[in-house]
């Protein structure tokens, strides 16, 4: 059946709703309790539905690495306060159908923000390459 | 003797049959056979009983009436076991049926009828079934059980819709092979059981087939993590057994003239097995198949779209291209059918462009890297 990620970004979406301007910083505490205890809950209903798959929340620190040759340590860069896109984490399931992927991708974008009134963040949704073909 | 697995496997939704069909509970007979099981693997050190079905219907009967008691009251209910007949060869079969027909239940999503049919009448395990679906086994437990309660209540001692049956198979045998579980293995060895139980049902063998006749191709099909096109494969290495079967099975279906969609596929897969090479294919047949199952399945475009291919083979690429662009364009391999015949046509730019772009589209990491590779092959 097939898997989905729902990927939550912190930047490198398109335009926002005006409930999702406001960095989280600039919430209350009791706000982001709010926020991240309905992200817990639609992980355990997740669970509870057999449709879960992963789920982690991403350090906005990321550093670029990449191969520096022949016996040669890594080779660094950043890490960088302004890449263009950036991830702050993401929820795997494994659901019946894309539909059904989009549906749960709107329901997580209904978290609550300022003022406990839904974001409307843009969740981006990527189905996972399946391991293989259709047989038929 | 030591104790069979294999046995056991086979034993088990066998009994789990019975206790149904005698008016148990799905979730509370499930639970009993799984408890005879254990009682098995304690009690048979040195090998099988003479009747192991016997033994099992009569221990997992005992723990379903103990979990009853316990559950429910004090008050001890009559046990008859003793009076509960035999089961013979017919029974056995209305068994299968009974309970692949609640596993399959239309009310279940296809995802959980998937995973309940390979628990309860596959006899695999939970986790098993959870790295098949490369899911976390508390998910697939969370599944089954769900798929089970949906099930409770129900009074189940009346087959079901065989053709819910065939559909829920047909997924599973789709899955193909993930790395440890060799789900089209499975589809097939319960398609086999269906068979057994409804050896009347046209198009139950009519899908066992065209399992056969696919399955058939598999060691051909890949080729470094690339899928092999059909016109590519090496045909010495297809099963000609299981291709013999399977043409056996199609020959003996189609006799029944209760013609459907699984016999018709069927009968495609049989005529690519049947050519020598791929130019031997008998594609003016396949066509014919083609506007067959349109007629049987007229709704459905992944048929339209695999007779426009047809097509192209046999009045020419651009006879095909127009099927295709007539097709809606968010179908899936639509575009890669459109990149092959605009090569055929000799539009190799077009067909290259196309390529890269069904590379974007495809579902599977075999199909992307094939499709990428003959983007790449015309770019040169």
């Amino acid at each position: 059946m097939p898997k989905f990620l729902l990927l939550k970004h912190y930047r490198g979406v398109p335009e926002k709703h005006p409930n999702c301007e406001a960095p989280m910083e600039q919430w209350t505490p009791e706000e982001i309790t709010a926020h991240i205890g309905f992200m817990d809950r639609m992980i355990e209903d997740l669970k509870d539905a057999g449709q879960f798959v992963d789920a982690q929340a991403l350090s906005p620190q990321g550093t670029f690495v990449r191969y520096g040759g022949e016996g040669k340590p890594p080779v660094t860069d950043g890490p960088f306060a302004e890449t263009k896109d950036l991830i702050a984490g993401w929820m795997a399931i494994d659901v019946d159908s894309a539909e059904a992927a989009y549906e749960k991708a709107a329901y997580l974008s209904s978290a609550p923000g300022p003022g406990g009134l839904p974001l409307h963040e843009w969740i981006e949704v990527r189905p996972f390459l399946e391991g293989t073909p259709e047989e038929v | 003797m030591t104790l069979d697995a294999a046995l056991l496997r086979d034993l088990t939704p066998q009994v789990l049959g019975v206790l149904v069909r005698r008016g148990a509970d799905f979730a509370t007979a499930e639970d009993a056979v799984q408890d005879a099981l254990v009682e098995a693997v304690r009690r048979w050190p040195d090998g099988a009983p003479d009747d192991p079905k016997g033994w099992l219907v009569t221990v997992a009967w005992r723990k379903l009436l103990d979990a009853r008691r316990a559950a429910s009251s004090r008050v001890l209910r009559e046990v008859k076991v003793a009076l509960e007949p035999g089961p013979g060869p017919t029974e056995q079969a209305d068994d299968t049926l009974l309970l692949l027909s609640r596993c399959c239940h239309p009310a279940l999503s296809p995802s959980s009828a998937v995973a309940l049919t390979l628990r309860a009448v596959g006899g695999l395990t939970t986790a098993q079934i959870a790295r098949a679906f490369l899911v976390p086994e508390a998910t697939m437990a969370q599944r089954i059980s769900r798929a089970k309660r949906s099930l409770t209540g129900a009074r189940l001692d009346e087959p079901g819709d065989v053709r819910a049956v065939l559909h829920v198979l047909y997924l599973i045998f789709t899955e193909g092979f993930t790395g440890e579980v060799d789900l089209a293995a499975e589809a097939i060895r319960l398609t086999r059981q269906l068979v057994a139980a409804v050896p009347q049902d046209a198009e139950a063998a009519g899908l066992l087939a065209l399992m056969l006749l696919h399955h058939a191709r598999r060691a051909a099909r890949f080729d470094a993590a690339a899928l092999v096109p059909l016109d590519r494969q090496d045909r010495s290495r297809w099963d000609a057994g299981m291709i013999a079967e399977g043409v056996a099975l199609l020959q003996a279906a189609l006799a029944r003239d209760a013609r459907g969609p699984f016999q018709v596929q069927a009968a495609i897969a049989a005529l690519h097995d049947d050519a020598a090479t791929a130019d031997e294919t008998d594609w003016s047949q396949i066509l014919e198949w083609y506007d067959d199952l349109v007629r049987l399945d007229p709704r459905n475009p992944a048929v339209a779209l695999n007779r426009a291919v047809a097509v192209g083979h046999v009045d020419g690429p651009l006879a095909g291209l127009r099927i295709v662009e007539s097709l809606d364009a968010g179908l899936p391999r639509r575009t890669a059918a459109a990149a092959w015949l605009h090569e055929r046509a000799g539009d190799r730019e077009e067909a290259a462009r196309l390529y890269k772009l069904a590379a974007d589209e495809a579902a599977s990491s075999p199909e992307r890297t094939h499709l990428l590779k003959q983007a790449a092959r015309l770019a040169r």
